[in-house]
């Protein structure tokens, strides 16, 4: 009982990235209509720009998001111009398939230039306090992951103030909803895009930098995060950060669940399963809004 | 029928002979004692050539981008493998092979074909990568041939196999392309509701489009288990078979008969120059090349041909 109420704290715990990773491509997603499969990548990069503040100027992995985000962002926007502004100007459905083949490409180049950059290896940013635990009961608490959950939270609590607070917060949300209306009472939607795009990197980046301080970043976590935060946007929809959040808990705790039952050489199914199932029960209510 | 569609058939037939005149050409490759190294080559070339056909099949007719191709590769091979290694004759595994990709394929295409395009990517993206970590779990060592079928192995065997293979796949892409079949589904990537509208059968031709599709990839994973000594299970899951796949479509052409073929000869050729060239950063440079291909040039060598055609005049 105690060893699965520990799986299940666990579970708990990555699913709070799970909904950072989620909200980044959902926000993408849903505004621009651009699938990007690269964003595990971006959430790579993120980790490694973390590993490197902390190994090369000992920075401290938590305070180092400081210099992530706006670093991300800065990616986003490049990323941007540079090739995702192309792709929107297709209509709806080359512009879907184009920015699933782009960024598919984009994915394998990001994977090979990790892999360049800073080897194939595993790579974790050790500190003080990594091996810090709450003991509640029999059960023990990363104290790290905890720190990982409240501040992913915190991020995304952060955008949905920005997306119904903010001028341009507010004309992402009608260029999501209707870009034709929205274009009509003079929202300059182009700069919608760009900024949607930018922040979605942006919280990618700081997934990264948090699974790389809780967990660790590798060249190939790339599409190992985009599946997940696939699925979670397929389990919550697209709208509700809070919601993805939520989704993001969900199936960190399934997978644990999972893992609990059949043994964790099978923990990956339940995201799959998860995939068939809403769609063949929900088509409609899930992805749409 | 039109015209133009009666056109369109005649070039799509030429090409399909011409092209299987080249394969009938390589059947003679293994009389003349070649080097092993260029009976290997050749054979990369032809179970290339089939896997990019299938992969053309759903995507360049059908319109429905399978980011998770490598899953049928890897479930045909895995399944192959396998029935082979316990006894069952070669032919019979592959088949097995293959009807065991189409089911995995149907189970994601039912679920997610009822919805656009993009589920159908993010269903196949996931099966491909769920089934590779899974598989990669629970049979982490690597799978070798008994020392006795290592013994008796015939390279010209494989090569003759994946020549039959590449002729299959060319036939039946060929045949498709011609038929009502392949026009409904040409009309359903162009566009779905006009399509529905005019009374094609949209859910129903994706399906057949993906049956066929992961039926020859699930081959072509066959073909992959038969010729391979020893490999990691987990190995022909991977992502790079769905991007190789993808790359050799587009550099040759989508959804055209030969574009593929084409692709898949230069992609090869390519790989191996810049492979030994720039052993680390040759997939960077593939990456960058497709997605310049997806924005600058989407018909890839086809298109770019009859570009120039157009420039030069009407020679031909």
């Amino acid at each position: 009982m105690t060893v699965l109420a520990q799986q299940l704290i666990l579970g708990v715990l990555i699913g709070g990235l799970y909904g950072l990773a989620a909200a980044g491509l959902s926000l993408v997603f849903g505004v621009m209509r651009v699938l990007n499969v690269a964003h595990g990548e971006l959430i790579m990069l993120g980790g490694y720009g973390a590993f490197w503040l902390a190994s090369l100027l000992g920075i401290d992995p938590f305070a180092s998001l400081v210099l992530v985000i706006p670093g991300s962002l800065l990616l986003g926007a490049v990323l941007y111009w540079g090739l995702f502004a192309f792709v929107v100007r297709a209509h709806e459905e080359t512009r879907v398939k184009n920015s699933l083949l782009i960024g598919f490409g984009l994915a394998l180049a990001l994977h090979a230039l990790a892999v360049r950059l800073w080897t194939a290896d595993e790579r974790s940013i050790p500190t003080s306090y990594s091996g810090a635990v709450l003991a509640v009961g029999d059960l023990a608490i990363p104290l790290v992951r905890l720190a990982t959950l409240v501040l992913a939270l915190l991020l995304i609590g952060a955008l949905q103030l920005l997306l119904s607070r903010w001028r341009w917060g507010k004309a992402i949300r009608a260029t999501a909803e209707d870009w034709q209306a929205a274009l009509l009472t003079g929202i300059d939607i182009r700069r919608a895009y760009l900024l949607a795009f930018a922040l979605g990197t942006a919280l990618a980046g700081a997934a990264g930098a948090l699974i790389t301080v809780a967990y660790s970043v590798s060249p190939s976590i790339g599409l190992e995060w985009t599946l997940k935060a696939l699925i979670v946007v397929v389990l919550a929809g697209l709208g509700s950060m809070i919601g993805t959040f939520v989704g993001g808990l969900v199936l960190g705790v399934a997978e644990a669940a999972s893992a609990a039952t059949f043994g964790g050489p099978y923990r990956e199914i339940v995201g799959l399963v998860i995939f068939v199932v809403v769609l063949t029960v929900r088509p409609r209510g899930l992805f749409g809004r | 029928m039109s015209a133009r569609v009666t056109e369109e058939r005649q070039h799509e037939r030429r090409w399909a002979l011409a092209i299987l005149a080249a394969l009938g050409l390589l059947a003679l490759l293994p009389l003349a004692r070649p080097r092993e190294d260029l009976l290997n080559f050749v054979f990369l070339i032809l179970l290339s050539i089939t896997l990019a056909e299938s992969w053309n099949v759903v995507a360049g007719y059908a319109g429905q981008v399978n980011l998770g191709h490598a899953a049928f590769f890897g479930l045909g091979a895995l399944i192959t493998r396998a029935l082979w290694i316990g006894g069952t004759p070669v032919p019979l595994a592959m088949a097995a092979g293959a009807a065991t990709a189409m089911v995995f394929a149907l189970i994601i295409g039912v679920a997610a074909f009822r919805l656009r395009g993009a589920y159908f990517a993010i269903g196949t993206l996931a099966l491909g990568e769920i089934l590779r970590t899974t598989v990669g779990n629970v049979l982490p060592e690597i799978s070798t041939l008994p020392a006795a079928t290592i013994a008796s192995y015939q390279l010209t065997l494989r090569y003759y196999l994946a020549l039959v293979l590449a002729a299959i796949s060319v036939i039946a892409v060929a045949a498709l392309a011609t038929s009502r079949l392949g026009l409904g589904m040409r009309a359903i990537r162009e566009d779905e509701e006009a399509a529905e509208a005019s009374g094609v059968g949209a859910l129903s031709l994706k399906l057949t489009a993906l049956a066929l599709s992961t039926a020859l990839a699930g081959l072509a994973g066959g073909l992959f288990a038969y010729y391979h000594i020893s490999y990691y299970p987990a190995h022909p899951f991977g992502p790079q078979w769905t991007f190789d796949a993808l790359l050799m479509t587009f550099i040759g052409g989508v959804g055209t008969l030969q574009g593929p073929v084409l692709g898949a000869a230069l992609y090869v050729v390519l790989k191996e120059y810049l492979a030994l060239r720039w052993v680390d950063i040759h997939l960077l440079i593939f990456g960058a090349l497709f997605v310049a291909i997806v924005l600058l040039l989407p018909g890839g060598l086809v298109q770019a041909a009859e570009r120039a055609r157009g420039m030069f005049g009407r020679r031909a």
